[in-house]
């Protein structure tokens, strides 16, 4: 680990201003990515901004009914949060199905929004990496790509996210607070995240220097429904091959509403928008979630080893929603 | 063996070789109480100072302030293995997969490769040196002794601490990714092996001892782990 100058921000304000003035410097909260990363020199930072002190450790309801969550709230205080597990059971759900309890009692709503991919050429400092380094070369579009995105990737780049979280955060459009110099903004959680085109070096659409302050959390009538699935390799303590986040709104015989988003294929959380348009109005029945998982993976491009995801994502899909349309739970 | 450790039973002579081990956190845990008086003010030192190089920090392990001079990029685990001679908890892979340096911090389980020292001035630290009493283990300290717990012992310190947070975090009614209704967690009681297997999964055994890990935990709730070789037949995953 390079060495770096170290200070605990006292104040929002604090912390922008420094990172902002010092775009070589980082913030740093929960340290579960960040450390890991520093130890690898995939991050040389001048200085380090703890903002892990800060007073972002809230969950409260909004005048609009909605729920808002400290961008320092950890994942173990979210995922057990009791009008999270009420009213949000796939949020609670995907906070669980990440990493282990130790790291889930460290790591922060922010920090989870911003984690980097696991991708094994980012990792490896020997190899190129255009999200490393711009214009270096994508080694993991001809090599080993067995983990990689099927959907939405470029030629420069065919990263994953691996946040779980993010996926039932994309199913129920929770919107990021953030504070820059400039002052506060909002970014709905799918417009957050980026898919890779020229600029897979750019992760989020987070401007230099701005900090992630809450997530915000709009009501949602049907969340009983909601479910969160995950598929890896081992059954615990391992990042999704593919998961899946969904919730369904019934009315009579009728969908309502739908929602379907993806972890573990793309560079973002992949909300199947076109998938839930087909399902509104239709009956919630086998053959209905068997068509909409085909339109969700309908421009699906695997790589040599990851033919298999699109297979398995269509399987997640008409599980999920299976089980959403039961009501929700343990899918 | 000596004449006098031939006559204690098994359960007291494995006391005696960890605390032969571990000499120097007895101590530390004699000492506790009275210091932890004086150092519960959560008041950090160098606050909000910009720190370059090497700071003097100080660090409440094991209920006594130690204080040690190093540099920002020191991780908690290096700190306390390196600076200050805690060797219990282990480096495995230094990447926060193995589970090997788990602490308890503030209470909560922890990795302590992916924190910085520095970032934990102030808080309550408990390493596997900090568990036992000066004459009594801590009670999942036996139930790891008694359900062969381990084989190298290697991951030990962080399975054990691992354990002692489980059953707090049940207690405190905490789910999991298995935890059928989220509204109703689970309770020591009733805590399935597949919830223990969950809960228990950032912790890596390299020897395999999971199935006395599991029945560790299952004495340590307050259940009857099953006999070892019913354990062969219960280790299909739940
Ligand atoms: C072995 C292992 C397994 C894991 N498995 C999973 C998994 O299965 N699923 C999953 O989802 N995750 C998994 N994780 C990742 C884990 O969820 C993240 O490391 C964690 O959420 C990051 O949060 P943090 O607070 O520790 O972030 P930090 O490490 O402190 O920071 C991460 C990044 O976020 C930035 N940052 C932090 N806070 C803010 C803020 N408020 N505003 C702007 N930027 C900020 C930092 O500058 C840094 O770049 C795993 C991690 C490990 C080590
Ligand atoms: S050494 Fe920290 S998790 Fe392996
Ligand atoms: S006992 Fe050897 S690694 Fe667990």
């Amino acid at each position: 680990m390079k060495n770096f100058t170290y200070v605990r921000a006292n104040s929002i304000e604090d912390a922008v201003s420094r990172a902002t003035s010092d775009r070589q410097a980082m913030f740093i909260a929960g340290g579960t990515n960040l450390v890991d990363r520093l130890k690898v020199f995939l991050d040389e930072p001048s200085q380090l901004v703890d903002v892990s002190r800060l007073e972002m450790k809230q969950i409260e309801r909004t005048n609009t009914g909605s729920l808002k969550i400290g961008a320092l709230v950890t994942n173990t205080a979210l995922a057990n949060h009791i009008e999270v597990r009420r009213n949000y059971p796939l949020l609670s759900r995907a906070v669980l199905a990440g990493a282990s309890q130790q790291i889930r009692n460290m790591a922060t709503v922010g920090g989870n929004l911003m984690q980097r991919t696991r991708c094994p050429y980012y990792y490896d400092t020997a190899f190129p990496c255009n999200k490393r380094q711009q214009n270096t070369g994508c080694p993991a579009t001809t090599g080993m790509n067995r983990t990689h995105a099927i959907l939405g990737a470029s030629e420069s780049c065919v990263a994953t996210n691996p946040s779980d979280m993010s996926v039932a955060l994309a199913a129920i459009d929770a919107v990021v607070e953030v504070e820059g110099v400039q002052g506060k903004r909002e970014i709905p959680l799918i417009d957050f995240h980026r898919l890779p085109g020229n600029n897979p070096e750019r992760d989020t659409n987070l401007e230099p220097g701005e900090l992630i302050t809450a997530v915000i959390l709009p009501p949602l009538s049907f969340s009983q429904s909601g479910v969160y699935l995950k598929l890896r390799d081992r059954a615990s303590y391992a990042f999704a091959l593919v998961s899946v986040a969904t919730a369904l709104e019934v009315a009579g015989d009728k969908i309502k509403t739908a929602r379907v988003a993806l972890g573990g294929v793309a560079h973002k959380p992949w909300r199947a928008m076109e998938a839930e348009e087909f399902l509104i109005g239709k009956a919630a029945n086998k053959s209905n979630f068997e068509q909409a998982a085909e339109i969700a993976l309908q421009d699906a491009q695997p790589l040599a080893h990851n033919g298999f995801k699109v297979e398995l994502s269509k399987r997640a899909i008409r599980r999920a929603l299976a089980v959403s349309a039961q009501g929700g739970g343990l899918a | 063996m000596t004449e006098e450790e031939q006559k204690l039973s098994p359960k007291q002579r494995s006391r005696r070789n960890f605390l032969g081990q571990s000499l120097f956190t007895a101590g530390a845990a004699i000492a506790a109480p009275s210091l932890l008086n004086s150092c519960q003010n959560k008041t950090v030192s160098a606050s909000n100072a910009l720190v370059e190089g090497e700071t003097m920090i100080g660090l409440k392990i094991n209920g006594q302030l130690k204080t040690l001079n190093i540099e920002p990029r020191v991780t908690l685990l290096d700190a306390l293995r390196e600076n200050l001679g805690l060797t219990g908890s282990k480096k495995g892979c230094d990447h926060g997969q193995c589970g090997a340096c788990t602490v308890l911090i503030d209470g909560q389980r922890a990795y302590s490769c992916l924190t910085l020292a520095i970032m934990q001035e102030g808080n309550e630290i408990t390493t596997i040196e900090g568990l036992a009493t000066e004459d009594n283990l801590h009670p999942v300290q036996t139930a790891f002794l008694e359900n062969d717990g381990f084989q190298c012992g290697y991951c030990t310190p962080g399975q054990i601490c691992a354990s002692v947070a489980l059953l707090e975090e049940v207690n405190n009614g905490s789910v999991s990714y298995v935890t059928r209704d989220l509204t109703n967690p689970p309770e020591l009681a009733s805590l399935s092996e597949s919830e223990i297997k969950e809960r228990m999964s950032g912790n890596l055994c390299r020897c395999s001892a999971y199935n006395g890990i599991v029945a560790a935990v299952q004495q340590a709730a307050g259940q009857t782990p099953p006999s070892p070789a019913a354990s062969i037949e219960h280790s299909q995953v739940g």
